[in-house]
């Protein structure tokens, strides 16, 4: 690890601010309310889960920081402004190009900043290596399972280095086992090059297992009703799943999710 | 190892090799059939010319077909040329023109809009009924038989590409807009290999149809002198009635006719053995 470690994770109280949705709201053909008036500040070293049912908004949240659509009222500051490549992206499908081997995938971002492969290859090799795909440069993604495509996604997104990585459920589509396997591979991930994520997920166990902060959100319309975090230490290995805190916190989570969507919790 | 064991390795023994039995008979079938098929019709037809003494004014023999091939080789040959040459030349400038025509458009909504509805008055008139308009207009026999041969062929690399050009993956669209591509960087690197597959179907349809234009084409406005294709001799042979050589024209069309079939279709699978799912072999 030479090029991609560059951060290291403060404690929670001590981060530097990274970005802040100001009453950020999206309305959709003037009439369905897709999110309302959303504040959030995320600060550098945040593992963030947006958590919530479909039609919360959560996804929309994400699309909005992306800047893939412009908010209906509200704003989102960076702190320092934005700069091009200060976003990695993984959506819940891998989205690889299937004409292209898996290195060339991860050399994307750079392709389309005009970085040529061989100015780069050390950085394409070290985040391959990163998410255990040293063997597969040269594989195309059809001959790849399910789970190793969104490895070679997840080294796209943080091959640049980027500022933050955004992650729209990347792991739904995925089986059990190989969604447990990637959420312990994210976390001792993280703990080498201390990315900032914002990770949208509807799983109540992987928001605990994974994040130190989770926002729970309630449909109709997209609002943000609880704020929550996890105050386990990191790293989190196989043993935290089964831990007493582990539970404490499941259930805070689940209970402040049952309160959002109006039930008797 | 155990005697259960041993069974059931035999077992699995005489299951692979009935398997691999099977893909070697399958193998040779896939051209042995095809060729017996071909040999039986043409025994089938020359044993009826010959029990029921057909005229070869009426019917001619497979035999009597290729000896015709072999005495009027060189006539066949120069018009076989012509006719080849007219058709590779079309599908070359329906490439060109299809891609770059959807290329256009793709980029353009007001060029689409503009020039979209001649690309499909051109395409749904028969050729058959401009083909004598161009022969008033356009001087240059080659140039006629070309054009002709180039309003056939062009639209379905057109309107394959331009369906290629917008069946981008969207999440693939999303990730380049945010990496800030610029729209030549999403039309070279997503766009257009996107698209390949589809512009590869467009064009075996627009090799078939290039030299269907280009037969028609002879047949409408290549006959004023310099054109001398097969379709070309097929006419004249059929003035005299030597219905031999107008078989023999006839062979060597359905002949160039495959073959650009097989050319394209084998261009199509080499560009996408790598990756495409149309192209790749799933083993069993």
């Amino acid at each position: 690890m030479t090029e991609l470690a560059q951060r290291t994770i403060r404690p929670l109280g001590e981060r530097p601010r990274l970005l802040e949705m100001q009453g950020v709201a999206k309305v959709f053909n003037g009439t369905v309310t897709a999110l309302q008036g959303m504040n959030l500040a995320l600060n550098e070293g945040d593992f963030l889960s947006l958590l919530g049912p479909s039609g919360c908004g959560k996804s929309t949240a994400l699309r909005l920081i992306a800047g893939l659509m412009q908010p209906t009222a509200g704003r989102i500051l960076w702190s320092g402004g934005q700069q091009k490549g200060d976003l990695g992206v993984v959506f819940q499908e891998p989205t690889l190009m299937p004409w292209a081997t898996v290195a060339q995938n991860v050399h994307l971002p750079f392709r389309l900043r005009g970085q040529g492969f061989a100015s780069v290859r050390s950085r394409v090799d070290e985040a391959l290596d990163l998410v255990g795909l040293s063997n597969f440069h040269d594989a195309y993604p059809r001959e790849l399972s399910g789970g190793m495509k969104m490895r070679v996604s997840i080294a796209r997104a943080l091959v640049t280095g980027p500022r933050l990585i955004l992650m729209d459920e990347p792991f739904a589509a995925l089986d059990e086992i190989t969604r447990q396997k990637l959420n312990n591979d994210l976390l001792a991930m993280r703990g080498k090059i201390g990315c900032t994520v914002i990770f949208v997920t509807h799983s109540v166990f992987e928001s605990v297992f994974l994040s130190d902060r989770i926002i729970v959100m309630a449909p109709r319309p997209g609002r943000v009703v609880e704020e929550l975090q996890v105050d386990a230490p990191y790293p989190r290995r196989m043993e935290f799943r089964t831990s007493t805190t582990y539970a404490a916190h499941a259930q805070v989570v689940s209970r402040a999710l049952a309160q959002a969507m109006g039930e008797p919790a | 190892m155990t005697l259960a064991d041993d069974r059931a390795a035999a077992v699995w023994d005489a299951e692979e090799a009935r398997r691999a039995r099977s893909a070697r008979i399958e193998t040779v079938a896939r051209w042995v059939i095809p060729v017996l098929v071909v040999c039986a019709t043409l025994g089938l037809w020359q044993w009826y010319v010959i029990a029921y003494e057909v005229p070869h004014y009426l019917l001619p023999a497979p035999t009597r077909i290729w000896e015709q091939l072999v005495t009027d080789r060189l006539i066949l040959a120069d018009a076989l040329w012509v006719t080849l040459k007219i058709t590779i030349m079309a599908l070359a400038v329906a490439v060109l023109g299809g891609v770059l025509l959807a290329i256009l458009f793709n980029q353009s909504r007001f060029a689409e809009l503009v020039f979209y509805p001649y690309a499909v008055i051109l395409q749904v008139t028969p050729i058959v009924s401009i083909a004598p308009l161009i022969f008033i207009y356009v001087k240059e026999p080659t140039a006629r038989v070309l054009i002709c041969a180039w309003i056939v062929a062009f639209f379905p690399i057109l309107s394959n590409t331009t369906l290629g050009l917008k069946s981008t993956d969207h999440n693939l669209r999303d990730l380049f807009a945010i990496y800030g591509a610029s729209r030549w960087q999403r039309l070279i690197f997503l766009q257009l290999p996107s698209a390949l597959p589809y512009f590869l179907g467009g064009l075996r349809i627009a090799g078939g149809l290039a030299l269907i234009g280009a037969i028609v084409a002879e047949y409408v406005v290549g006959t004023g002198g310099a054109g001398s294709g097969l379709a070309f001799r097929i006419l004249e042979a059929s003035y005299r009635l030597n219905i031999p050589r107008m078989f023999a024209a006839l062979a060597l069309i359905a002949v160039v006719g495959v073959a650009i079939f097989a050319l394209t279709s084998f261009v199509s699978w080499f560009a996408l053995r790598k990756w495409h799912e149309s192209a790749i072999r799933r083993e069993t």
